[in-house]
């Protein structure tokens, strides 16, 4: 956004560095509107804690304290409600940070959608990590690692909406990832970027850092890994599970030396138990995502031009 | 993945892939016919493993790309009217028509919906019956029997705000077309799989027969492509032209009776518009007199404004496979799927929109592999 440019704003990463004091504090905010409320596996206050405490996370920074706006549309059913506050009461013990502000404005019926969840959110980046973690520290040779099956949260969503009933219900990956960040910043691992796997998935993801330093990434479709239910779901959307949402998965960039050590390390902590190594960062073609297919062919993996549609036949 | 695995197994891929090679002694153009099929192919990469003698192109075998334009216009025109619900599967909505999309009218707060099957805009139109609920009734024979459905159902029920906006086309007509034109260059088909899962194979016999051309019916997975392409290459290469089914775990040769029956029940075949490809007799499908009043042609007359396609966009040559996307001159730079002059840049079967998706943007980025530069 030019309006708003500035030297904190171009790091362009999923939260703001900020030197205070001589410590080294992260800042986000994140909004949330989701249809339906209540989802298998979480809801709208689950993700709106697990949503701001991950963009902290991300910056390398233990997530720490959150505020929380509430815009409920008036009318919304008040077990609703009390759900909603509950859930966020348990994730934000689980991620051990507190909310210490917040915020309800009630809007005519009609004028929301239940509830629309502001949460912002404050971490400190603990004095021994050294690296600056982001895009730009990406490099040449730099392995990437997901830290476990991809498009949960998407299709969750999309089983509600749509009514699908699968065989083993597919829950949403909502979940704190900072307890997986931290551990790799236990272990010494040189990280050099972290994402988390949002809107817009992996692929999205992907094309954000190859255009942000100008390099090639490389993926095996063979090893991303996806859930078959999740994978079914796609296959009869037509929906690439590449483009899906998550809310607990992130992608880590550490140098090749490095992946096995961290591959191992992510593996022991619950969130990231399956965690794979899926690509690799190369120099050309530039500012593009590859993947090469199981069959062994090769594609760019673009940008996602608006939302994924369902397709005829 | 059970039944999807198996279809996208490296060493079976390449086993066929060395069947090809083998078996290739000059240059064969040969056209899936499905946008589906094109979908597959351009997302596994498929080319990259198929001798330089095969040249793929890509059939009109896409819905969203052959839906004419004066139809995505009365298509918004009913959208915008007010108690109306216009349904539609996913990816009509972002197909432009001469000034707007259905998405575009979505935005004003025109009520349009996605749906999966014309069944559940059916069920909206029993629980709104205050309002006009309006199907987009577009496909090929594979969409066919459940739009019948839908009507029929309609019928049986008594429902009377539940209309179809029919664009039904068939694929024989189009094969056909394509091979009386003088600028023919398709030497073998890959014939739709999920069409003749419906239809059967009998209606392909007598155009391979008269033009004198091999027709594959082939599935959708990459290992079935590369069978299809092989079996079709082997025909080539013996000088035979001859029916052939690759996907025999769907299709049986007489298709999907009680499907057709209910088809033959509700439309009648009629003469259509093809977007790019221009009118071809007796290549569609139109309600019965008996369904008629579930017509939204009939119940929302229309009087628009002139269709106008945009000058630049070379589909119709795309979708005969005489150019390739890369082709066009403003393919990946005027023409993108933000802003997509024609409708093969639109939907995700869409030749154009699979080229610019998975990479293959000749003019643009010739480094990418071997065979985007050939």
């Amino acid at each position: 956004m030019p309006a708003f440019s500035n030297a904190m704003l171009e790091q362009r990463h999923d939260g703001a560095v900020l030197p205070v004091n001589g410590s080294q504090l992260a800042f986000t905010t994140d909004s949330f509107v989701v249809r339906p409320l209540i989802f298998p596996g979480g809801n709208i206050g689950d993700l709106a804690v697990n949503g701001t405490v991950n963009d902290l996370a991300m910056c390398g920074a233990r997530p720490l304290y959150l505020s929380a706006g509430f815009i409920l549309e008036e009318g919304l059913d008040m077990d609703t409600l009390r759900t909603v506050v509950s859930s966020m009461q348990e994730a934000a013990a689980k991620a051990a940070v507190q909310l210490v502000t917040g915020d309800t404005k009630v809007v005519d019926k009609g004028k929301g959608d239940g509830i629309f969840l502001n949460t912002s959110g404050i971490g400190v980046i603990e004095a021994n990590v050294k690296s600056v973690i982001g895009p730009a520290s990406v490099e040449l040779g730099d392995v990437v690692i997901v830290s476990g099956d991809l498009g949960r949260h998407g299709i969750a969503i999309l089983s509600v909406r749509e009514g699908l009933e699968f065989e083993s219900p597919v829950l949403s990956d909502t979940d704190s990832v900072w307890p997986a960040v931290e551990a790799l910043l236990n272990a010494k691992i040189e990280i050099h970027c972290l994402r988390d796997l949002t809107r817009g998935g992996l692929a999205t993801t992907l094309n954000e850092i190859a255009a942000d330093r100008s390099v090639c990434i490389k993926v095996h479709e063979a090893a991303i890994p996806v859930n078959e239910v999740v994978q079914g779901a796609c296959e009869i959307f037509g929906l690439d599970p590449l483009y899906v949402a998550n809310e607990g998965r992130f992608a880590v960039f550490v140098p090749a030396a490095q992946a096995d050590a961290a591959l191992d390390v992510m593996k022991k902590v619950p969130v990231s138990e399956g965690a794979v190594r899926v690509g690799i960062v190369e120099e050309s073609p530039g500012r593009t995502v590859v993947l090469q297919s199981r069959i062994g062919g090769n594609r760019v993996v673009d940008m996602l031009s608006g939302e994924q549609l369902p397709r005829i036949c | 993945m059970k039944f999807v695995s198996e279809y996208r197994d490296p060493k079976a891929a390449e086993q066929l892939a060395a069947a090809i090679r083998q078996e290739v002694t000059r240059p064969w153009t040969v056209m899936e016919i499905c946008g589906g099929q094109t979908h597959t192919i351009v997302k596994s990469g498929l080319e990259d493993l198929l001798p330089k003698e095969i040249t793929l192109v890509h059939g009109p075998g896409c819905p969203v790309c052959v839906t004419p334009i004066e139809l995505i216009d009365k298509a918004v025109a009913i959208a915008k009217r007010p108690d109306t619900v216009f349904c539609s599967f996913g990816d009509m909505l972002r197909v432009p028509g001469s000034s707007k999309s259905l998405f575009d009218v979505k935005a004003e707060g025109a009520d349009v919906r996605v749906v999966y099957s014309p069944l559940d805009a059916l069920k909206l139109a029993k629980s709104n019956p205050e309002k006009q609920v309006v199907f987009f009734a577009v496909g090929f024979e594979t969409t066919a029997p459940a739009n019948a459905m839908a009507a029929w159902q309609a019928d049986y029920e008594g429902i009377e705000n539940f209309f179809l906006l029919v664009s039904h086309v068939l694929v024989p007509p189009a094969m056909e077309a394509l091979l009386s034109s003088e600028h023919c260059v398709v030497q073998g088909f890959l014939a739709a799989g999920h069409v003749c899962t419906i239809m059967g194979v009998d209606e392909y016999v007598p155009i391979a027969e008269k033009f004198k051309v091999p027709i594959v019916v082939t599935g959708f997975e990459p290992l079935d492509l590369l069978e299809g392409i092989y079996m079709t290459v082997c025909q080539l290469e013996r000088g035979r032209h001859e029916l052939e089914n690759q996907y025999t775990r769907a299709v049986r040769r007489e298709g999907n009776r009680p499907a057709q029956e209910r088809i033959a029940e509700v439309f009648e075949i009629s003469s259509r518009q093809w977007r790019g490809l221009g009118e071809i007799p007796a290549s569609g499908l139109q309600l019965r007199a008996r369904f008629q009043k579930y017509d939204a042609n009939l119940r929302f007359p229309y009087s628009g404004e002139q269709a106008r396609e945009s000058p630049e966009c070379i589909s119709g040559l795309i979708l005969q496979g005489i150019k390739k996307p890369y082709d066009c001159p403003v393919f990946a730079l005027k023409c993108t799927p933000e802003n997509p002059l024609g409708a093969p840049m639109v939907s995700s079967e869409g030749a154009c929109a699979a080229y610019y998706h998975y990479g293959r943007r000749q003019n643009v980025q010739p480094e990418l592999s071997s065979s985007a530069s050939r």
